[in-house]
């Protein structure tokens, strides 16, 4: 019999701040859950992420508001998201902040003992909170600390070095629990759920090399996608402009160093062979400054990537290669200890020269995936069942990511989904006995799939295939993209996807191989792939991430619309929905000019109750007093979307 | 923190040489034996022990000629700062990923960590640490995750304070280096030192006693020998000797006069 319960289990996905957001949430409320991750959860790849959170606390008399941190995160997106969950993570996000204040994160203090705020890329206001140079560090470490916490009293059950194959769904499709297989034995196991939130974070490794962690293989995205969940805006990947080149990764040089005064050059003087301090201020050209006098070297990060490229293309790159100065030598030591010492360290470290004495060497690196799991304004995938939340969905950033919006869109997403997780599992239906053919079922094809694996003796490399899948998508897609080279690149993954089949797995030892889950990412990769590179190629325009030199313009006419990608046997299948574009018009995105119109300091900026913990209200009041404040999102008016401005369906 | 007491060895500008040797202590499973094998690749300049691990793996063939199975190891991050890829590399326990072969001496040895079950090859179970932070409430109980205003005010030297414990990443390297823990029960630096991080913080101290009571008794900071090791080999500079320090004192105090509050 099918009975509602109270007693509700929601499986989550992903360690990272997103799961981990969510688990919390959950376990708050009294239920369970069941927590899967590659890696232990407090080493997932949130870690890496130094800069800061944003969220417009105000504290700096600048006059910032929820309402212009949602502009900007709109405009710097070039209008592709749509606008309601946006503004709502803008408004969430000062809370957020005290949120992990409460919780102990370090951050970075005023001498009054306020948090402080330090500016990043695409705004003109003071918006980041940051720990020193580690923030995605803390801010992992305070929710693992409250999720050991629940661990503890019996509401968390932690599956750590556990990888989720697939999803298993019931006749309807509808999603039912997951199969998951354990790495050291490769024990397969199914674990039934009222719902499944999907937070495995960003698709990185499929251009080889890139800033994420090695576990960020978008695979359990990609096998979401393959069992029936849309996946949209695939062709917007950020390439970050300022990464180290290294062997085995890019490591990332944070936007914060930039942020806290760091100078972008080159010697104005082709393939000049001076060392970079004897080379006077008058033959270095800082050609972000030149350009875009209004934002300077925190232009968005598309922007700066595009200068960078084109800068060593046109043969100005430092000694004729791929490289440019990223410049801290005249900020003091003590400010850079103190502010950025974390990254500085690893500058350092990877390299051999200190930072603070020599300009660093960068050049842009692939770093995050705007584009994910659709997913509606609760987080829902088009799956029932199956949410989905953090840098594996695609609703926030539109076109372009700005700097340090994803933590708080981890942490937004993750708020969301687990009560809306709940929602949905308070009104399911459980299924009665014979439910369990469907686990029996899935797990058999999936033990298949490994059999299948195990037996083939092709004379293919699985890590030679990576290899050349990374080299093809960060050749064509990436930072410039061409037609020709995008179909070029399809045809090539049909090939990798083909000598996949004729690859025999690496290891002869199946105890704790990495060798038989790495073929099974592999596979899902290359799926992925096809969305991102096709999605590249039906998108003629160019917009934010997305550069075509062939088609330079943004194209509301035609392309205002969100990218869906669904999974046939033979490939994807392509839609596109209209954007909800009915809180800010879009407008041309101009970053050498100041986007906002300054209001004066004034009366307004104070707190009306000194007592009161003000900011908070204080932004309310003034979300409500700029020009924009009275707009109400496209359903409120209950205009279609057409009214609205947005774009129907066919391209 | 400088690039010398992270533990790499002093840069020498040697000739580049052609090849890296490295040596891996391996093992099939945990109730097989541990062998060594040896690896040749060709060098190349900027090479960490990652590097030359996927090398390695990609057609892992032993420096005479032998197939034998890829060597298994842990990594994510590759910056630092996940911990996960910690092994002991020329006798020394710290993070592969920030071991330049330029900074090595040659050949190169690679062990996994020897105070944690050995699952296979470099790989080791470290679940344990994660089990002492339950033991010691390493967290701030706050009333709930819902909007509640900002937190306590701190100066900026209390949270540099805080902020050097914040950023352990349960690596172990504190723990392979300390000459009381053989893989039993003591509590260890790690745990002591978030203790110590949480119980400065103004609402971490609400429940500070449960913590000490933690890192009392038996497998507790007693065992703590002041051999000094962990903070030599800690690769993130935390003060894990000041932590036991002040800890220890705090425990002495709870244990005279905590009966007081009950
Ligand atoms: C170097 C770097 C610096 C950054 N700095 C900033 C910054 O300063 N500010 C900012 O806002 N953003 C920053 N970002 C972006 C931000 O860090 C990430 O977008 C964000 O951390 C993603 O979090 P997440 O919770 O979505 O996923 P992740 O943290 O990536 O976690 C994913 C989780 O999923 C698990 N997982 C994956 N696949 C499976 C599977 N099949 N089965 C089970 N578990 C699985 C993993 O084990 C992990 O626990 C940075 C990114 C990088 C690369």
């Amino acid at each position: 019999m099918a009975t509602p319960s109270k007693d509700m289990r929601i499986a989550i996905v992903g360690g990272g701040l997103a799961g981990l957001a969510a688990a919390m949430r959950i376990a708050e409320g009294g239920h369970a859950v069941d927590l899967f991750s590659v890696v232990p959860v407090k080493r997932s790849h949130s870690v890496c992420a130094q800069g800061g959170i944003n969220g417009a606390v105000n504290t700096k008399g600048e006059g910032d508001s929820p309402w212009k941190h949602f502009d900007d995160t709109v405009y710097g997106g070039d209008f592709l998201a749509n606008q309601p969950p946006v503004k709502a993570m803008c408004e969430m996000a000062p809370s957020i902040i005290y949120l992990f204040d409460r919780m102990g994160v370090p951050f970075s203090r005023t001498k009054e003992g306020l948090l402080d705020f330090r500016r990043f890329g695409g705004t003109l206001h003071h918006r980041t909170a940051f720990a020193g140079a580690s923030t995605g560090q803390q801010l992992l470490y305070a929710l693992d600390e409250q999720v050991r916490r629940y661990e503890a009293a019996g509401k968390v059950k932690k599956y750590e070095h556990w990888e989720m194959l697939s999803l298993v769904q019931d006749e309807h499709g509808v999603c039912r629990g997951l199969v998951a297989m354990e790495r050291a034995t490769l024990e397969l196991k199914v674990f039934p759920a009222d719902a499944v939130i999907i937070a495995t974070g960003g698709p990185g490794l499929i251009f080889g090399k890139s800033t994420n962690s090695m576990v960020c293989t978008g695979s359990a995205v990609s096998a979401c996608y393959q069992q029936g969940a849309r996946y949209a805006n695939g062709e917007f990947i950020q390439v970050h402009p300022t990464s180290i080149p290294g062997e085995d990764k890019l490591r990332l040089m944070s936007e914060s160093a930039r942020g806290e005064g760091g100078r972008v050059w080159v010697p104005k003087t082709k393939g000049d062979k001076r060392t970079p301090s004897s080379i006077p201020e008058s033959e270095r050209w800082y050609f972000l400054e030149e350009k875009y006098p209004a934002y300077g070297n925190l232009v968005p990060r598309d922007i700066a990537t595009r200068e960078i490229f084109q800068v060593c293309l046109d043969g100005f790159g430092i000694g004729g290669e791929n490289q440019v100065y990223l410049d801290l030598t005249h900020i003091p030591t003590e400010t850079l200890d103190q502010k950025l010492g974390a990254i500085l360290e690893i500058y350092e470290m990877f390299v051999g020269d200190d930072p603070r004495h020599v300009p660093m060497r960068i050049f842009p690196g692939v770093h995050y995936s705007m584009g994910g799991l659709w997913v509606d304004y609760d987080q829902r995938t088009n799956v029932p069942g199956l949410l989905a939340a953090g840098e594996c969905d695609y609703s926030i950033h539109g076109a372009n990511r700005l700097g340090a919006n994803s933590l708080v869109s981890c942490v937004y997403g993750g708020f969301v989904a687990a009560p809306a997780a709940l929602e949905y599992a308070k009104n399911l239906q459980r299924n009665g006995a014979d439910g369990s053919r469907i686990y029996d079922q899935e797990l058999r094809r999936q033990q298949e799939i490994n059999n299948q694996l195990l037996k083939q003796t092709g004379t293919e490399n699985q890590y030679v295939i990576h290899e050349e899948m990374g080299k093809w998508m960060t050749d064509n897609v990436t930072v410039v993209r061409y037609n020709d080279r995008l179909k070029a690149t399809d045809e090539k993954l049909l090939e990798l996807i083909d000598r996949y089949q004729h690859i025999s797995i690496n290891d002869s030892n199946m105890w704790a191989t990495h060798a038989l889950p790495h073929a099974r990412q592999l596979y899902n990769m290359l799926q992925l792939a096809r969305v991102i590179t096709l999605g590249a190629l039906n998108r003629n325009e160019s917009r934010g991430a997305h550069y075509k030199p062939d088609f330079p313009n943004r194209d509301d006419e035609q392309f205002l619309k969100t990218t869906l990608a669904e999974f046939s046997g033979e490939g994807p299948v392509f839609s596109w929905e209209a954007v909800d574009i009915g809180l800010l018009p879009p407008r041309k995105r101009d970053y050498s000019k100041g986007t906002e119109q300054k209001k004066p300091e004034g009366e307004e900026q104070k707190p009306r109750d000194l007592s009161a913990p003000a900011v908070w209200d204080q932004n309310k009041e003034q979300v409500r007093d700029v020009d924009h404040g009275e707009a109400e999102t496209r359903t409120q008016q209950g205009k279609s979307i057409e009214e609205a401005g947005g774009k129907s369906d066919k391209l | 923190m400088s690039a010398q007491a992270n533990g790499h060895a002093k840069q020498t500008r040697r000739t580049p040489p052609e090849f890296v040797d490295i040596r891996i202590k391996r093992r099939e499973n945990p109730d097989a034996p541990q062998r060594w094998e040896e690896f040749r690749i060709p060098y190349r300049p900027n090479l960490n022990i990652i590097s030359c691990l996927m090398e390695i793996r990609k057609n892992p063939v032993t420096k005479d000629g032998t197939r034998t199975t890829p060597p298994v190891w842990e990594m994510n991050c590759l910056e630092q700062v996940c911990g996960i890829c910690t092994m002991v590399i020329n006798g020394r326990v710290r993070q592969s990923c920030s071991a330049l072969v330029d900074q090595l001496d040659l050949p190169i040895t690679l062990e996994p960590m020897s105070k944690f079950p050995n699952i296979r090859d470099l790989v080791v179970d470290r679940s344990q640490m994660f089990e002492h932070l339950k033991r010691v409430h390493a967290w701030i109980e706050i009333d709930g995750s819902y909007d509640l205003g900002p937190g306590p005010r701190m100066t900026p030297d209390e949270v540099a304070e805080r902020y050097a414990y914040s950023r352990c990443m349960t690596c172990g390297c504190c723990l392979e280096a300390c000459p009381q823990y053989e893989g039993d029960n003591y509590i260890g630096p790690q745990a002591i030192a978030q203790v110590r991080l949480m119980n400065m913080h103004p609402s971490g101290k609400a429940t500070r006693d449960e913590r000490l009571e933690g890192i009392m008794g038996e497998d507790g900071i007693t065992n703590c020998g002041n051999a000094q090791n962990c903070v030599r080999v800690c690769p993130m500079s935390i003060p894990l000797t000041k932590a036991i320090y002040e800890e220890n004192r705090e425990t002495i105090i709870h244990g005279l006069f905590g009966w007081l509050k009950k």
